[in-house]
């Protein structure tokens, strides 16, 4: 099913229920994201947040049992991560995968010529590439190591917002990007990804802690519990669950079944 | 999809499976004798010497028995093999003095284009013999012998007499004595002392009559303090019954030399490769193998090193691709027969649709030979559930000042990287093409960038169709 574009949001998640190895994480978890909307998605361990981000890139292993995510009109379930990419969703990964032997640079040329479709000029390619590395202060030898082969934690992260700026994604969703970074690096990431923004952009940042969203303001903050989303406000109720934790969620909504 | 058959699926990926009619002037009778052997050094007008040394080295082919610790052999069949054939009756060395057929050939490999980029010298080895030899002026000038085996044995009986058969001795394996009895063609290299040859020396190598062995014989000899690296691409025609290829490969590196000796084999899924290659490396001497191996139904090649003299540095690069119906059996061996010696062995193999690739390595260092230093790393990378690696390396010190290191990986085309790509709108099938170009890129970048591009050609079409 098709929605007419332009009058829709720009993502759309409704009543989504997603299986891993035939347990159901997911459990009917709906969202909207407008262009130019930056959301984010807060909840414990278990809560199923990485698996809402794997399952909304079409990653092999999330099968999704119900549901529909409309990516600009259209239902994009039915689609291959690639065919999706090269609509215009990002992910940012929690753990991006290391390829040997494929440089960043080579990766990264690939990736912009396979989503706008046509051939990149190296001229171009190679301006895009140093300003966008410069905004995240990576060092140029960065390009011409292989894909998040032996990268820190923290270059993982940088190489993934890096990407996110080189392809400029309608929608970007980010999964846990502050994870395991130290607070320099935090600041350089988040500064980064607020800074690669444009006005048409949705996010959807997907987080455990509250410290992210100091340096990238959003707008709508959604609670995911027991692989539902339980509770939806404004910044403050980010600075409500950092200072309250989740055990007061897990008061009011009861502690799920079978996720730990 | 249906499964398709190996011979099917060559023949829908076989690129150069053509072949043309033979016009062999002399083709022996299947089977081998001692009738045939003496026969067929009659007929090279070869020094006595030579003759007793092959009909010494067939009466060890008869008395061993068949290697039964690698890759099934049970189906060759001696008695169905031509042992020689020669196609034209004497060496040329000018391009005009190629009979026209065989041009044709070597125009569909791409040799006069690959010579007029690079080329110092050709040899092109077609059936047994070696029909074209050029070599560069300068080269002579420097004293670089470059020809064929037959017509190096012919023109520097003293050279080949004084190196032949002492670093693959004619009874140290079955098939390292079946090819010292039957061998023609291969390569005569002769460097002087100080001599650094700037370009790669190639040839091309190539199987055309059903059934016929091939059974070169290359020898380098790198004198003192002098450079050499020899290139060697292989492509053979399909055929419908099984070809036995059986070369033998022998170098010498003097003190403070250096030889690099670069292998792509791309033989046609009926052919047996079994191969005897090994160097002796003398003090501060390096000696290098990269060695890449597609097709084939079974081969067995462990390129060797015999680190024979103090700060002597081998290393051997070994890259396998196992499809449908093959077996890549292949590694290396680094012996240390000196202190202060050093080797890395690293081996790459990929298997696809039930291909199957075996590391099978050895690092033997022996008692005295302290403050030595080697270095193993294998990684085999399997496409798909069917597909099957094995490692089997042995490591013989006897020695204790030594630093050995060994490691090993296998892993799959998997998931993970692939949905990576694919999340960055990569399509699938371009994905797994650059997760395996990346898996190779540590043998590849080592490669001459004509070679480079030809071998990443070749897996691609291996590629294909190997995911979904």
């Amino acid at each position: 099913m098709t929605r007419q574009t332009g009058q829709d949001p720009l993502f759309v998640v409704e009543d989504l229920h997603v299986s891993v190895e035939g347990k159901e994480i997911l459990k009917g978890v709906d969202l909207s994201v407008e262009r130019g909307e930056v959301h984010a998605l807060m909840g414990p361990n278990g809560s199923g947040k990485s698996t809402l981000a794997n399952a909304l890139m079409g990653h092999p292993r999330y099968e999704v049992t119900k549901g529909r995510v409309f990516f600009k009109g259209e239902n994009i379930l039915g689609l291959t991560p690639d065919q999706r990419a090269r609509k215009g969703l990002f992910l940012a990964l929690q753990y991006p995968t290391a390829i040997p032997g494929v440089t960043m640079v080579n990766f990264l040329r690939a990736s912009l010529k396979a989503v706008r479709g046509g051939d990149v000029p190296v001229r171009e390619f190679r301006a895009i590439l140093k300003e966008t590395m410069e905004l995240l202060k990576m060092d140029e030898s960065f390009a011409r190591r292989y894909v998040n082969d032996g990268f820190s934690g923290g270059e993982k992260k940088r190489a993934e917002v890096l990407q996110l700026g080189i392809l400029r994604p309608e929608m970007a969703v980010m999964d846990e990007t502050d994870s395991g970074l130290d607070i320099d690096a935090l600041r350089t990431v988040a500064e980064g990804v607020d800074g690669l923004m444009g006005p048409g952009m949705g996010v959807l940042i997907i987080t455990h802690y509250q410290r992210i969203l100091d340096y990238i303001k959003p707008d709508i903050v959604h609670v995911l519990f027991g692989g539902r989303v339980v509770k939806s406000g404004g910044p403050e109720l980010a600075k409500e669950l950092e200072a309250k934790g989740y055990e007061w969620i897990a008061e009011e909504h009861g502690v799920p079944e079978g996720v730990s | 999809m249906t499964a398709k058959t190996a011979s099917e699926i060559v023949s829908d990926t076989y690129k150069w499976g053509f072949h043309d009619d033979e016009e062999a002037l002399y083709k022996s009778k299947k089977g081998l004798s001692h009738r045939l052997v003496a026969e067929i050094s009659d007929m090279k007008g070869e020094p006595p010497w030579m003759r007793e040394l092959r009909l010494k080295a067939l009466d060890h082919f008869l008395a061993r028995p068949m290697p039964t610790w690698g890759g099934d052999l049970s189906q060759i069949d001696f008695d169905d093999i031509y042992y020689y054939v020669k196609v034209t009756d004497r060496d040329a060395r000018n391009w005009d003095d190629v009979p026209a057929y065989i041009k044709r050939t070597f125009d569909k490999l791409g040799i006069p284009e690959a010579e007029r980029k690079f080329l110092a010298g050709v040899g092109a080895q077609y059936d047994s013999e070696v029909v074209y030899h050029n070599i560069r002026e300068d080269l002579k000038t420097q004293g670089v012998i470059f020809l064929g085996m037959d017509q190096g044995l012919a023109e520097y009986p003293d050279i080949v007499r004084e190196y032949f058969g002492t670093v693959v001795p004619a009874n140290d394996n079955k098939f390292a004595a079946l090819n010292s009895a039957v061998w023609s063609g291969g390569s005569f290299i002769y460097v002087p002392e100080g001599v650094h040859v700037q370009v790669p020396l190639q040839a091309y190598f190539r199987i055309n009559s059903e059934n016929m062995g091939q059974f070169e014989r290359t020898l380098i000899i790198a004198e003192p303090g002098s450079f050499v690296h020899y290139v060697e691409g292989c492509t053979a025609p399909i055929y419908s019954t099984d070809s036995l290829h059986s070369a033998v490969v022998e170098i010498i590196v003097k003190e403070g030399a250096r030889v690099r000796y670069t292998t792509i084999q791309n033989w046609s899924n009926n052919v047996y490769n079994l191969v005897t290659k090994r160097m002796k490396v003398y003090a501060n001497g390096v000696g290098e193998w990269v060695d890449g191996n597609l097709g084939s139904k079974l081969t067995m090649k462990y390129p060797a090193v015999y680190l024979m003299g103090p700060g002597a540095h081998g290393e051997i690069l070994s890259l396998a691709f196992a499809g449908p119906g093959q077996h890549q059996d292949a590694g290396g061996k680094v012996i240390h027969g000196a202190p202060n010696t050093t080797s890395t062995i690293i081996s790459k193999s990929i298997s696809k649709g039930g291909g199957r690739t075996s590391y099978r390595g050895q690092v033997k260092v022996y008692p005295g030979c302290h403050d030595v230093k080697s270095t193993v790393r294998c990684d085999a990378l399997l496409l798909d559930e069917d597909s099957r690696s094995d490692t089997y390396p042995y490591i013989d010190i006897e020695e204790e000042r030594v630093t050995i290191g060994h490691e090993a990986t296998v892993s799959r085309v998997g998931d993970e990287q692939l949905f990576y790509l694919q999340s960055r709108g990569i399509e699938e099938a371009e994905a797994a093409k650059m997760i395996v170009n990346g898996f190779v890129e540590p043998i590849v970048k080592e490669l001459p960038m004509e070679y480079a591009v030809e071998l990443n050609r070749l897996i691609e079409l291996q590629m294909e169709g190997a995911v979904g």
